[in-house]
């Protein structure tokens, strides 16, 4: 018997190749405690459905998942981070939402070699001068669906918009993309802490604004608490609110319900888009979560598959690092958001549509995509961005 | 601008009202037990957990409040009888490190409890819409509702302690502690009743605050640090410098924060403006408490005199 198994052991080491490895590592970095965790479950959820559809094996090798807690505190992911990247030694990360988070950790992980695939932050830094070949923007720059909102806003007319965001670099990217295709007034623009819960003083100084309408981006349970507090305030009647799609996703709705009707808001993907791909996670998200995914739940998913596919496409060599960060930047492996391509900068070139919150057929109160605002849309930073 | 500092003003005195209930327990367990209690934010969160569980079990907010509030009062007995009692006899460092343990405990149970996720509660939809109070000022009737129960709570409380037996105990043992165990007040019991009532009063802020903030493990930790501060101006152990020092808190905490984020916003962009604000108005909060101890140093009213 013990012999049998050093056999077999011997087999199994002549059959793998010695450049690969035997296992892909990859090391799940974001927000799983705290007011803006709801983000980081629905991401979790996403990439562990595509887990499990892989039957945890990509290109032929098992999969390992390091699971960490940012805590939203760029503290608390540089310590996780290092700890994935100095012990584990992970193949690939992926995971952080906040910007603030991505933006301290992002060096170490360049420094490693790392591939670091951004299913959530996207900051202006690193779609600009500070790019890397070693990051890639599975979802969006920050700036992209606050741009589609200010076109919109724009398009129909909004003269006086006020300005509220969470104080932090991924909250400033947004109010940056909605200023720079909104061309009329701004009576007001403030920002709060990232976590701030009550917003009683922000609404009175809104309401004393008379604006026409509010745009706001304020992540997780910020924005849950936001929306409630201002239609209990009676300012929805006054202000119709408007915010990028990741404010106004199915993770929101199901805390606020009922007072989000009518809210339209951007995005890149949303649940009812028309494609085999979607369809098909729509559906497996459904019937393993009971719920509609989220966008988060969307990139989490993505992100894995687009690991999957460059691992398959190099049939598993990860020490060739060239020909992996190719096979991740074809993207090769099919969307659900429709097709797109990564642009010099490792971003992606996708579109925007409008959505607006409605109750569908069956009295679920959900996301509808009702418009198209950007066709192949590309982010501002990729021409400072010295990569070609 | 008249409506915009009316409604700040209603903003700070609903802070102000939350800050007291919460307070009004720590500054009497304070003062008459001599007991610095870092874990009575617990009870703050407790009774906001166990009010958005029964909410969920029953369907009904009003039902669930009375009933989250009489468990955490009982709680928070148990808790006395059984730990801290044995800490009066002890220096303040054990009973800081002590309580501290024990909020670590209770955060990490809470967490097992009812997982890392923070909680859904909703104010019944009765209280969801806004009331008008003056022309153009629409204001959110929960909040208002909860400026009417902070209210009632704190003339009760006062009347309690102000026009009973029982609060004369209460203020006899935080003037004087060794003499009125000699006057033949029990001590033992009177000591659990104020916690009790203690940790009744903070699960109903947290159980009324549950529904404007996310129910969610360490959302007393930081109003926690406020409270001290309440319980330092006003005095430690007086239940009215808990309620002046409350409001004063509440007020100087949201509309200093207002004001001076709307001064800075005029000369200064907005995002430094706003990180500026924030700072500057938790700043003005320790200079009005450096204020009151410079010119009163016991607090602004004693309870020993």
């Amino acid at each position: 018997m013990k012999k049998l198994i050093v056999i077999a052991a011997s087999g199994l080491l002549v059959l793998s190749p010695a450049s690969a490895a035997d296992k892909v590592k990859i090391g799940f970095l974001s927000t799983l405690s705290g007011p803006l965790a709801v983000l980081g479950t629905e991401a979790q959820d996403g990439f562990n459905l595509a887990l499990r559809e892989n039957n945890n094996k990509v290109g032929g090798l098992p999969v390992e998942v390091l699971v960490g807690d940012d805590q939203a505190s760029p503290d608390a992911g540089k310590q996780a981070a290092d700890r994935m990247l100095k012990r584990d030694k992970v193949d690939f990360m992926t995971g952080v939402l906040f910007s603030n988070v991505l933006l301290t950790i992002a060096p170490s992980v360049f420094a490693a070699k790392v591939f670091y695939i951004s299913s959530g932050a996207g900051p202006a830094a690193l779609a600009g001068a500070q790019c890397n070949p070693f990051f890639f923007g599975i979802g969006w720059q920050n700036d992209g669906q606050s741009e589609a909102m200010g076109q919109y806003l724009k398009e129909n007319g909004f003269k006086n918009v006020y300005l509220l965001a969470a104080n932090y670099a991924g909250g400033k990217d947004n109010i940056t993309g909605f200023k720079r295709t909104f061309d009329g007034g701004i009576v007001g623009e403030s920002y709060v802490k990232l976590g701030a819960l009550d917003f009683s003083s922000e609404l009175a100084e809104i309401r004393a604004t008379k604006g026409d309408a509010l745009f706001f981006f304020l992540p997780g349970a910020m924005g849950t608490n936001f929306i409630k507090q201002y239609v209990a305030a009676g300012l929805d009647k006054q202000m119709p609110l408007f915010a990028p799609g990741y404010d106004a996703d199915e993770d929101t709705i199901a805390g606020v319900g009922a007072p989000m009707i009518g809210l339209r808001n951007a995005s890149h993907w949303a649940w009812d888009l028309d494609n085999p791909a979607n369809k098909h996670f729509v559906e497996a998200f459904q019937s393993a979560y009971r719920r509609y995914p989220s966008v988060f739940s969307f990139q989490g998913y993505e992100a894995f598959n687009l690991i999957a596919r460059a691992v398959s496409d190099v049939k598993g060599n990860l020490e060739d690092k060239d020909a992996l960060r190719d096979a991740i930047k074809a993207a090769r492996f099919a969307s659900a958001r429709g097709d797109f391509k990564f642009n010099t900068n490792q971003f992606p070139i996708q579109n925007y549509y409008l959505r607006v919150v409605q109750k569908d057929g069956t009295g679920t109160i959900t996301n509808k995509t009702i418009g198209t605002i950007f066709k192949n849309h590309t982010d501002s930073y990729a021409s400072l961005c010295p990569m070609k | 601008m008249t409506i915009l500092i009316l409604e700040q003003l209603l903003n700070g005195l609903q802070f102000g009202l939350m800050l007291f209930l919460l307070t009004a327990g720590l500054t009497l367990v304070f003062g008459i037990m001599d007991l610095i209690n870092l874990a009575h934010g617990s009870l703050y969160v407790t009774g906001a957990y166990l009010t958005a569980t029964l909410t969920q079990a029953t369907g009904s907010f009003l039902m669930a409040i009375p009933f989250a509030v009489a468990i955490t009062a009982i709680l928070g007995m148990i808790m006395e009888m059984s730990l801290l009692r044995t800490l009066y006899q002890r220096n303040h460092l054990s009973q800081v490190l002590a309580t501290y343990a024990l909020l670590l405990i209770c955060n990490e149970a809470i967490r097992i409890i009812w997982g890392s996720q923070p909680l859904e509660l909703n104010a019944p939809a009765a209280l969801s819409g806004p009331v008008e109070i003056v022309p153009g000022l629409f204001y959110s009737s929960y909040r208002l509702v909860i400026i009417g129960v902070g209210a009632v709570l704190a003339a009760l409380l006062y009347i309690l302690i102000t026009r009973t037996k029982a609060g004369m105990w209460v203020r006899a043992g935080a003037s004087n502690r060794q003499m009125a165990t000699v006057m033949g007040v029990n001590i033992k019991l009177l000591f659990t009743v104020v916690f009790g009532l203690g940790a009744a009063l903070s699960a109903g802020a947290g159980a009324l605050l549950g529904p404007l903030l996310s129910v969610q493990v360490g959302m007393g930790e930081n109003i926690l640090i406020l409270a001290f501060v309440v319980v330092v101006i006003g005095g430690v152990g007086s239940n009215r410098g808990a309620l002046v020092g409350a409001l004063l808190v509440g007020w100087v905490d949201n509309d200093g924060t207002a004001a001076l984020s709307m001064v800075l916003r005029q000369l200064l962009p907005p995002t430094t403006a706003s990180t500026l604000g924030s700072t500057l108005s938790s700043i003005l909060i320790y200079i009005l408490m450096a204020a009151v101890l410079f010119w009163k140093p016991q607090g602004l009213f004693p309870a020993r005199g």
